[in-house]
């Protein structure tokens, strides 16, 4: 039970950081929404989600929570303008790398980190994205981006990585 | 050991096994009747004074024998070896033991024995088991061996030895295969090896730049099944140890992984997320027909089979959190078996079929775990925070699994009960994966 309250407050706040990086880019004009309107010219006006340049070769990762393949709302921001992007260029494709931290088994950290990439894909597919743009390929804990055997290194190696 | 280590390198076992097959050893007391009650549960193990084996011949012999012995029986847990500096006399057989100079140093059993030169790279090694108390030979045997197998002789007598005074078969004569990375700024490299179950004689059986994991033997010890990414995804591949050939198994779309071998060896279990989730299937590898056995939205993995071969245990997180499940071999009767903790996975059976060990985390990391398929209990039997990979010896005394040491991972031996443990030492690199041979073939 306290793990869902846990998981549930990881949620709420999750939302309410994706709320408050939404508003800067409501400033930048259109009340329709953040997404649709930051990401409509590709001028990286992303706001927070992106951060600065807004450049999607260098922000491509999605960070996952630990054994999840749930993707927050601020990663999503990310995802759309990939999925954007892929919309905007006809004929190019993506891989989505999906990975894990080293906690647990790596075998079943090879079906977690599939999960995150098929996750990815999902929500690209719901923009719009043909499925078969998208290439997914799990390397489960077997790549590692932090060698380190800590909470920050494991938040940085759960992981799906853009490559265009 | 002088093994080549290229690509894919032909194991030269069978070659050792034929070798041993064929040599001359004499009974010098084959009446190796139970002397000695041990009783489950005990504190300590049994006292074993373990002397240094007489050497007649210039220089060194090629192995310590008896060095070999005594860390094989003080890894089992199963025995105390007492220091060599407590000796009284050093006898090297039955003519010169005094029984008194035991029962002072409170030792119950004794080993002795002699090494000899017998020809050009050519010994003969004879050993003898005492029961102190009873003042009374247990055991005995002389051998004439090459110095190549002088390693695996060894062995070979400390499961004679085991089986002597503990009434259980021994698990020395044993391998292991397990997965070096060797990560520099240059290169990557991965090893998958095949060593001695106290980790001397490693051979390399593959070298790739990618990823590979989870070998698993077959029942004869003759084939290893595992993951390997060479082709930039996971795919599993069967290789025969004696020639080095294989087979690609499984390379469907997605995951391919998990690999378990069926008791007759003739069915692979394995994963593959190739209809979009991680189910498990089995592949008949004559016809490599397939077949699937889980269909759930869950991660469905880490099959593995009874030693009956009636059932499959595998993780699953159909239930939010990674758990045990049991299911027959048709996928059905699914049931779930571990409850307590909030991660179980890596489920594998004892060779009774009575336990299984697992990963384990019970809110301390991830441990080792034996859970008790009659009780249902779940047993932590390590301290260690992100232990892996684990699997029984072929006789269940022990369990092989990999943890970290020093940021690096690390091969370790615990006792099934959980009472000793003690790290292999291989060299260089970061170790993983290790899996526990089935019994070597018979002299």
């Amino acid at each position: 039970m306290r793990n869902k309250t846990s998981i549930f407050l990881v949620i709420i706040l999750s939302l309410t950081v994706a709320a408050c990086g939404g508003k800067k880019g409501v400033k930048d004009g259109d009340e329709e929404g953040v997404s649709t309107t930051a990401l409509g010219d590709g001028t990286g006006g992303m706001g927070s989600a992106l951060g600065a340049g807004g450049d999607l070769a260098t922000n491509n990762k999605v960070y996952f929570e630990y054994d999840s393949a749930s993707v927050t709302d601020e990663s999503r921001l990310l995802i759309e303008a990939h999925a954007q992007d892929l919309l905007n260029k006809p004929g190019t494709t993506a891989v989505l790398e999906g990975h894990a931290d080293e906690r647990g088994t790596r075998e079943y950290n090879l079906a977690l980190a599939e999960r995150r990439a098929l996750s990815v894909a999902e929500i690209m597919v719901a923009y719009g994205v043909a499925r078969d743009r998208m290439q997914t390929i799990s390397y489960g804990e077997e790549r590692p981006e932090s060698l380190e055997h800590n909470e920050s290194a494991w938040a940085l190696n759960r992981r799906v990585v853009i490559l265009r | 050991m002088s093994f080549g280590s290229n690509n894919v390198n032909m194991l030269r076992r069978a070659g050792v096994l034929s070798m041993l097959a064929g040599l001359m050893f004499y009974c010098v007391n084959a009446n190796a009747a139970l002397e000695i009650e041990i009783t489950q549960g005990v504190e300590a193990g049994i006292p074993i004074a373990v002397v240094p084996f007489e050497w007649n011949g210039p220089g060194v012999p090629p192995h310590f024998v008896s060095d070999i012995i005594e860390a094989d029986l003080k890894r089992s847990g199963r025995f105390d070896t007492i220091p060599r500096g407590d000796f009284l006399s050093n006898p090297h057989d039955h003519l010169q033991v005094n029984y008194k100079d035991w029962r002072l140093i409170k030792a119950e059993a004794l080993v002795v024995g002699r090494l000899q030169r017998a020809g050009t790279n050519q010994y003969q090694v004879e050993f003898r088991v005492f029961d102190v108390f009873k003042s009374k030979q247990l055991t005995g045997f002389r051998y004439n061996v090459p110095g190549k197998s002088l390693r695996k002789l060894a062995h070979q007598i400390s499961d004679i030895v085991y089986e002597a005074l503990t009434g259980e078969r021994g698990a020395f004569d044993t391998r292991v295969a397990y997965v070096t990375l060797e990560r520099s700024p240059t290169r990557t490299r991965y090893l998958l090896r095949v060593a001695d179950s106290d980790g001397f004689g490693a051979v390399t059986i593959l070298e790739s730049k990618e990823p590979i994991l989870s070998p698993a033997w077959s029942p004869d010890g003759e084939r290893l099944a595992y993951v390997s990414f060479e082709q930039r995804r996971s795919m599993i591949f069967v290789q025969r140890l004696g020639d080095g050939k294989r087979d690609l198994v499984s390379s469907y779309q997605g995951v391919n992984g998990a690999p378990a071998w069926s008791p007759d060896g003739r069915t692979l279990a394995v994963v593959s997320s190739r209809e979009g989730n991680a189910e498990i299937y089995t592949i008949n590898l004559q016809n490599k027909q397939t077949r699937r056995l889980t269909n759930h939205i869950a991660i469905d993995t880490e099959p593995a089979f009874s030693p009956d071969g009636s059932s499959i245990v595998f993780t699953s997180d159909r239930a939010g959190r990674p758990q045990i499940y049991r299911m027959r071999m048709d996928g059905s009767g699914v049931q779930r078996l571990t409850f307590e903790g909030t991660y179980n996975a890596r489920a594998s059976y004892s060779p009774d079929g009575k336990r299984l060990t697992m990963v384990t985390n019970q809110g301390a990391g991830y441990r080792i775990g034996v859970f008790h398929l009659d009780s249902k209990g779940l047993f932590v039997i390590t301290d260690t925070t992100l232990d892996e990979s684990p699997s029984f010896a072929p006789n269940g005394a022990m369990i092989l699994y990999a943890t970290q040491q020093g940021g690096s991972g690390v091969l370790s031996a615990v006792s099934a009960d959980g009472r000793v443990k003690q790290v292999l030492r291989f060299q260089k690199g970061d170790v993983r994966e290790p899996a526990w041979s089935p019994y070597n073939r018979k002299l």
